[in-house]
């Protein structure tokens, strides 16, 4: 679907959702997620209809994902890293509580 | 379909002037009673308060120091679940209202006491005997909402059962649809800039230079209405107030019931409000306002901390001097009504059902005196 116009850079692995991808060093994390065959990277908070990289510059967040443990990233603005964890973003994200609610 | 200003309208029965959430409510009004109606609409570039609104359906509050306008709230609150209906109908999806009770949150003892005192204050104005509001401690808070991680320093909140929230643009939206439905002209693209009484009707002059005359007119033209209503001698002193919005990108449902200031839309995004400013015509945000909003959110809900905020903006409340609604008919120039205030949204239903059918027979409501804006005229002394 997509070639790579040039392949000189290191190679480096990622993983999404916990399954290992290969990527390039260089590569923004849509890049690679593309270059991979992954288009769908999130789904939608209401209609939870798919989404993927639409503009790959930084201006229609279509492309958010959990990166690092950090949701709602835009994954065409972020470089891959060796060992990188991506998961794709389901849904309207909860948000963390981390204590037990009381009165 | 919409008339552009290419259109030459020449003749209408009822002419609105200000195609908001008042203008357009009342227009809707008119034309499901079959009034010939048109809706003149500057357009999208008006301080159009209805686009950046908070979408409160409200009656908690309203009316301290004029029992008129609590009642008229109350009404509307009650004439809203059948208006959402039609409103849903005629936009052809939901609007995102509900009605299953509205909450201001008190931070410390200090604003339960004064939240409180204000409530009996509020209740004490009015004859009829139910409470609007009543206080709930933060047992029963937590007990109306076992899952929403209120922060610690919330002590309190007031709750009435009958306010709700909706989405304004999906209102606005089903409100010029439901104008067309039922017959009516909605002409966006030049705001009106004259007003001439003309052999018992009115003769309006269009920026775009087109001239429509009407038999009556019904100005509801928000921060613009001042103006206009000097042209049928009416003197109704309305002038733009900012409030600052910001809104977070969609979450999980957190937050199950409207707050003050504070709400979760139907499609998941916090809207956190609210600024009261006195900037003249500007609608721009500021850091300084929207730093103090977020940190008063995070007070109420410190979780809001993990979500990303994506967008603010300001909008101009077209507001008298007493905050109050003006609603008036011309004694010099009968036909020519004002209709103005800063509650668009919660008001709509009762501007559509009440206030337009009035409109149509000539004669403001009975009861409706407190709302004349003669009571800004400064009194000579006797």
């Amino acid at each position: 679907m997509f070639a790579r116009p040039h392949s000189d850079t290191p190679h480096l692995t990622i993983t999404v959702d916990g399954q290992p991808v290969g990527a390039r060093e260089g590569d923004s994390v849509a890049a690679a997620l593309l270059a991979a065959g992954v288009v769908a990277m999130r789904s939608t908070p209401v209609s939870q209809s798919k989404r993927g990289p639409y503009c790959m510059m930084g201006v229609c967040f279509d492309c958010l994902m959990i990166i690092d443990g950090v949701p709602s990233r835009q994954a065409c603005m972020v470089s891959v890293r060796d060992g990188m964890r991506i998961e794709r973003q389901r849904g309207p994200r909860p948000l963390e509580v981390d204590t037990e609610d009381s009165p | 379909m919409s008339d552009t200003s290419r259109d030459k309208v020449t003749e209408a029965g009822v002419a609105v002037i200000g195609g908001g959430m008042v203008g357009s409510a009342l227009a809707y009004g008119l034309a499901k009673r079959g009034a010939n109606v048109v809706l003149l609409d500057e357009g999208d570039i008006a301080y159009r308060a209805a686009r950046g609104n908070f979408g409160l359906v409200w009656t908690q509050s309203k009316g301290d120091g004029m029992p008129a306008y609590a009642a008229w709230s109350l009404a509307s609150a009650a004439a809203w679940p059948d208006f959402a209906e039609a409103m849903a109908s005629a936009a052809g999806r939901s609007i995102g209202y509900e009605q299953r009770g509205g909450l201001v949150f008190c931070v410390g003892d200090a604003e339960r006491d004064q939240r409180a005192a204000q409530l009996r204050r509020l209740h004490n104005q009015r004859d009829d005997a139910a409470p609007v509001a009543t206080m709930l401690d933060r047992k029963a808070l937590h007990d109306l909402m076992p899952r929403t991680p209120l922060g610690p320093q919330v002590v309190a909140a007031s709750y009435a059962p009958g306010d709700g929230h909706v989405n304004p643009l999906y209102l606005l939206r089903g409100l010029h649809a439901a104008i067309r439905r039922h017959g009516g002209r909605h002409a966006p693209g030049a705001a009106v800039t004259q007003i001439v009484p003309t052999g018992g009707g009115f003769t309006l002059t269009r920026a775009d230079g087109a001239m429509l005359r009407a038999d009556r007119i019904v100005i509801a033209a928000g921060v613009a209405t001042t103006r206009l209503a000097a042209m049928v001698d009416i003197a109704a002193p309305v002038r733009p107030q900012r409030g600052q919005i910001m809104v977070t990108e969609r979450l999980a449902p957190l937050l199950p019931l409207p707050a003050s200031a504070l709400r979760q839309s139907a499609e998941g995004s916090v809207m956190i409000g609210v600024s009261v400013e006195e900037v003249g015509l500007d609608t721009g945000t500021t850091v300084k306002e929207l730093a103090r909003m977020a940190a008063r959110a995070l007070t109420v809900l410190p979780v809001l901390a993990e979500a990303r905020m994506t967008r603010a903006w300001g909008a101009l409340r077209p507001m008298t001097p007493d905050g109050f609604p003006a609603y008036a008919q011309s004694s010099t120039y009968p036909g020519a009504f004002v209709a103005t205030c800063h509650s668009g949204v919660t008001l709509a239903a009762i501007h559509a059902e009440a206030l337009a059918p009035a409109i149509l027979a000539g004669r403001l409501p009975d009861g409706f005196e407190p709302f004349h804006p003669r009571r800004f005229d400064v009194r000579t002394a006797a």
